[in-house]
């Protein structure tokens, strides 16, 4: 093991897998010789030089575009978008035709690309650069959707994103980048698909993935002090997403709280807590609790936005709600 | 051009151009008789674009198309069969009837697809040309689009890169002078495509989509140009849909006049003129190519009205990829 941080972690990844598949390419705005508006692409242009590593005008749509293309003729590439929120000038190549091109052509192409975007809140950069928007690719089939919360994660799963051959939104919450752990040496590969139970408890089943895991992480230690022992899964990826890890946990503990940064509308919080609804309803000592941001754009205020955003207190008060425990 | 092919190459042009506008038709009237559902985008009149182009271009070369894409679908190989079959929306279409219509596929034709979103392949055919490129492979990526499709954002963000990476990709615009109902005077501040390659620095030209050999000389210079210089290139090619935008659409927008002057230059009519009063062609020649035609339409519609429909397995089977 080797302690690094989330953005030293994404790096290594990256640079594992083009060392090893020279398929592999990078796209995106600032990636070579600026290193990556969050450098993470650090080092690349380097070692791998301008055609590998490839800086793109400030044009999401052909950035995507031109990924698909050549991933239909035969690349890995690996397309940057500086922040998710402006993946919505791509939504078109993203959701109509990357989701869709397997499927359409009767599995005759294949789209082996990954599209990685930082996205998260609470930074004060305002309503147009505060969003998490993993619902929208969920609701399309036909993308895989990661979003890592440790160093480790992040390495094995871009790692295996990069290998599979569909197309992957790899959610990178910006608030993690800084963050450290110990990643595995070497070729450390995390399966998409395989939810993380971090926190073995009988009481309640918290269900969370990229960076309010720490959030539930923290809530957890608190809970302890009212001798409430939560189990916590770490999703890891929302598709596919590990419904078994999910149910299983549930039916032990009979009570469930679903936590992400996103607004709660339509969240994925909504579509787990459903899955819960429809799969665990005689397991359930409760309905299932969902904490999430407030349905508002982001105000720029540092106390109006923390407001709109879930806390750790916002967890261990739920968790005492459903165990009716008072603290001591 | 017209002196320099072999009368076998001048066959080949009147056949697929005849077998386009005859599977066109067909596909008309099957759709009136409700074998053919869904969108159905056809390019009676368009014929001398698809074929010419494609003619100037080696089998092994990339071409991605947009939603009005039998005819190019047609002229770079794949089987009426395949591609009636897949109107039908049977299991033996080219896509198994999960395209339909628009989108049409072929990885061994390298035909890349139809595309139906307006202007939507244009930056997926950008991207095979850096696949091409990275992996010095001796071949080009044929793009088509419609007039319509000049005005979205992904034309102009492709040919800014391309050129910016100089890569192998030749944009063709087949200009129909209508974006669905919407004359091009109404829609394009500039109605000569072409001129547009300028604001990328790369090479524009323009040809007449109704003359075949006119169409296979710009595209063979064209392509040529990609080849060697490793840079993109801009074809406007004029032509003319007779039919309106698309089966469900009434084609109200413009005048009989028009439509009458632009029949006169129909490129099959005029070719089949053209090399009988010079004499390459005895006028039964072309009749019996005319005949081999409508055998084969007709054994494409058979072939697709006996074929079965998809198992229901295929419902899932390909949303991803394993």
């Amino acid at each position: 093991m080797v302690e690094m941080t989330y953005r030293e972690a994404l790096n290594q990844a990256l640079k594992e897998e083009m060392r090893k598949d020279e398929k592999v390419i990078i796209l995106g705005e600032e990636v070579a010789y600026y290193q990556g508006a969050y450098k993470v692409t650090q080092g690349l242009l380097a070692e791998f030089g301008d055609k590998r590593v490839k800086d793109t005008p400030i044009s999401e749509e052909i950035i995507i575009g031109s990924a698909i293309g050549s991933a239909m003729g035969g690349m890995r590439p690996v397309a940057e978008m500086m922040t998710v929120n402006f993946s919505l000038l791509a939504m078109d190549q993203i959701a109509n035709h990357a989701a869709k091109i397997h499927y359409m052509f009767a599995g005759q192409a294949k789209v082996p690309m990954v599209i990685r975007a930082a996205q998260g809140a609470g930074k004060q950069l305002g309503a147009q650069h505060s969003q998490h928007l993993e619902a929208y690719f969920l609701h399309c089939p036909g993308l895989r959707v990661a979003l890592p919360s440790t160093p480790a994660d992040a390495k094995g799963l871009l790692k295996a994103s990069i290998r599979d051959d569909n197309p992957v939104i790899f959610l990178e919450d910006q608030g993690l980048y800084s963050t450290s752990g110990d990643v595995p040496p070497g070729d450390y590969i995390v399966p998409l698909g395989k939810a993380n139970v971090i926190r073995n408890g009988e009481d309640v089943t918290i269900i969370s993935y990229s960076k309010t895991v720490l959030d539930c992480l923290e809530a957890a230690k608190e809970l302890e002090k009212s001798n409430v022992e939560a189990e916590i899964i770490d999703l890891r990826c929302l598709n596919p997403l590990d419904t078994k890890t999910i149910f299983d946990s549930v039916r032990k503990t009979g009570l469930a709280i679903v936590v992400n940064e996103a607004w709660k509308t339509g969240s994925a919080a909504a579509e787990i807590s459903c899955l819960i609804s429809e799969n665990c309803s005689d397991y359930l000592d409760a309905p299932v609790v969902r904490i999430s941001a407030l349905d508002t754009p982001m105000p720029y205020n540092k106390v109006l936005e923390q407001t709109a955003l879930p806390h750790k207190k916002d967890i261990i008060d739920a968790a005492l709600e459903l165990l009716q425990v008072t603290q001591p | 051009m017209r002196k320099s092919l072999e009368k076998s190459e001048l066959e080949d042009l009147y056949r697929q151009m005849y077998l386009i506008r005859r599977f066109e038709e067909t596909a008309a009237e099957m759709y009136l008789r409700g074998k053919i559902s869904g969108f159905t985008h056809l390019a009676t009149g368009e014929e001398a674009v698809s074929v010419g182009v494609m003619s100037a271009l080696f089998d092994k070369d990339y071409v991605v198309s947009a939603y009005r894409d039998h005819g190019h679908a047609l002229a770079k190989g794949a089987s009426s069969r395949a591609v009636m079959a897949e109107l039908f929306g049977k299991d033996t279409g080219i896509c198994h009837g999960l395209g339909g219509s628009m989108h049409l596929f072929d990885q061994s034709l390298k035909f890349m697809g139809g595309y139906a979103i307006v202007g939507g392949g244009i930056p997926i055919a950008t991207g095979l040309g850096l696949a091409i490129k990275y992996k010095c492979e001796d071949i080009i990526c044929a793009c088509f689009f419609g007039d319509g499709a000049v005005n979205e954002g992904a034309f102009h963000e492709s040919l800014n890169l391309a050129r910016l990476w100089h890569l192998p990709v030749l944009y063709i615009c087949e200009n129909n002078l209508y974006a669905m109902g919407t004359d091009i005077m109404r829609s394009s501040a500039v109605t000569d495509v072409y001129k547009r390659a300028e604001a990328y620095d790369i090479p524009g030209e323009c040809a007449n989509g109704m003359d075949v050999l006119e169409v296979k000389e710009a595209a063979t210079q064209a392509a040529k140009k990609v080849r060697q210089g490793n840079s993109p290139y801009l074809l406007e090619l004029k032509t003319y849909r007779y039919r309106a935008h698309s089966m469900a659409d009434p084609g109200r927008y413009r005048t009989l006049e028009e439509e009458e002057i632009w029949k006169e230059r129909d490129p099959i009519t005029n070719f089949a003129k053209y090399f009988v009063e010079t004499g390459v062609f005895e006028p039964d020649e072309l009749k019996n190519i005319q005949n081999s035609v409508e055998m084969e339409i007709k054994d494409a519609v058979e072939f697709a009205e006996n074929s079965p429909n998809p198992d229901l397995s295929l419902l899932t089977e390909f949303v991803y990829a394993e």
